[in-house]
């Protein structure tokens, strides 16, 4: 039988290994951001459609992440799509900037994606986006493809 | 008329030892708090639960990581996606094979000795020495040994999926020549430490409470003779792994919907 001063020094060894591959999942392998959970302020921006677009999917600007998508909701008197989006306290937007929704990659996620616009004033929290651009819908377009093709033979 | 009578017997037994299996487990239930001023018990439970499950553990993880990488790459290579060799492993390490594994092999390493330990306590009567002398056995002998096992399991199956994450990172990035960086971004893009590794956290003490449960009554309740023993044996190691295999659906049908 082992001493019990051993016994402790081994379950002391096993219970901190245990607890720090936990530490490592958590903090290597998933995405929880305890420590830099960014703050941000909201604004909102209102979309036709949204296609696939999911809360805290990534709110880029120049393929840099600034922000992410906060909630989704939907304005029943407009018909439209609302989304908050949390942009991190370190970026200014300025008032005219614009959103769209893009997919990353063929089949990817989709994202938000800004672009600046030249006011020189910055958006303020809860401020709305003048220009949006919804995701764009396979179905839709090879519709008006097909239409269009349609179309032009019928011309002839 | 006999073979009618037989089944009826049969059933009736499955019954009785469900009811004393449940009654068994409430006991333990009680029993608790009487933990609370043994601590010394629970550090040697845990050493024999848990730290010489350990090793077991460390070298089966890092094996199964390997092999998912080797698998993984393999099949993934042809759509060209072997960048998300890294989410596979780790996905499949934390949700899935990590807990029932872990709880696999705790059932063959831990939960047979628990069972072969306390089936021999009471066959060579300690048990009811211990009756004899005011001591509740289930608060001395049982209590802390559940609570070791409920402990040890998510420690192990921690420790079973990082090392695996880790075998999975040797074969993929250092020999198969994975992105370093993809492997690891695409693994913390797509794990969510909520939805994934809370709730493997969760499954896995789930397991470690059933297979002590399991490995603890078949103990108490085994026939007090050497044959009793070693089939109280068998029957924790194919009853645990089983309650494992078939809970694991059930909680992955709750949880990952």
């Amino acid at each position: 039988m082992f001493q019990s001063k051993n016994i402790e020094i081994l379950v002391g060894i096993f219970v901190a290994a245990g607890l720090a591959a936990l530490f490592v999942l958590a903090m290597k392998v998933s995405n929880l951001n305890v420590f830099n959970d960014e703050g941000g302020y909201p604004v909102i921006a209102r979309f036709d459609n949204i296609g696939g677009l999911k809360e805290r999917a990534p709110v880029t600007m120049s393929g840099v992440r600034i922000g992410r998508v906060e909630k989704i909701g939907f304005d029943n008197d407009v018909f439209e799509a609302v989304v908050t989006l949390t942009i991190n306290d370190n970026y200014m937007l300025p008032k005219d900037s614009n959103a769209s929704i893009f997919t990353s990659g063929l089949l990817g996620e989709q994202y938000v994606a800004l672009e600046a616009g030249g006011d020189l004033d910055n958006m303020q929290p809860n401020d709305q986006f003048v220009l949006t651009q919804s995701a764009l819908v396979l179905e839709k377009m090879i519709g008006q493809f097909l239409f269009k093709a349609a179309e032009g033979e019928t011309g002839e | 008329m006999l073979w009618l009578r037989r089944l009826g017997r049969s059933g009736l037994n499955f019954f009785e030892r469900l009811g004393r299996g449940h009654l068994f487990f409430f006991s333990i239930l009680s029993g608790l708090p009487s933990l609370v001023p043994r601590g010394h018990l629970l550090m040697q439970q845990l050493f024999s639960v848990g730290v010489l499950s350990f090793l077991i553990i460390l070298v089966a993880g890092l094996f199964v990581g390997m092999v998912l990488g080797l698998q993984g790459y393999n099949t993934l290579v042809d759509f060209g996606a072997e960048e998300s060799l890294g989410v596979m492993v780790a996905l499949s390490l934390v949700r899935e094979l990590g807990p029932v594994v872990t709880a696999l092999l705790f059932a063959g390493r831990a939960g047979s000795a628990l069972t072969a330990e306390i089936g021999l306590m009471k066959a060579t009567e300690q048990l009811s020495g211990m009756e004899m002398m005011a001591v509740d056995p289930v608060k001395r002998v049982i209590v802390p040994r559940f609570v070791a096992g409920m402990f040890s399991m998510p420690l192990l199956a921690a420790i079973f999926s990082a090392v695996g994450v880790m075998g999975g990172f040797v074969v993929g990035v250092g020999l198969l020549g994975v992105d370093d960086g993809a492997f690891w971004s695409q693994i913390q893009d797509r794990v969510d430490f909520y939805d994934d590794i809370v709730n493997g956290v969760i499954k896995s003490m789930v397991f470690g409470v059933v297979v002590t449960w399991i490995a603890l009554f078949e103990g108490y309740d085994a026939v007090p003779t050497s044959e009793g023993v070693s089939r109280a044996t068998t029957r924790t190691v194919v009853h645990a792994s089983l309650a494992v295999l078939g809970l694991d659906f059930v909680l992955t049908a709750l949880m990952f919907d």
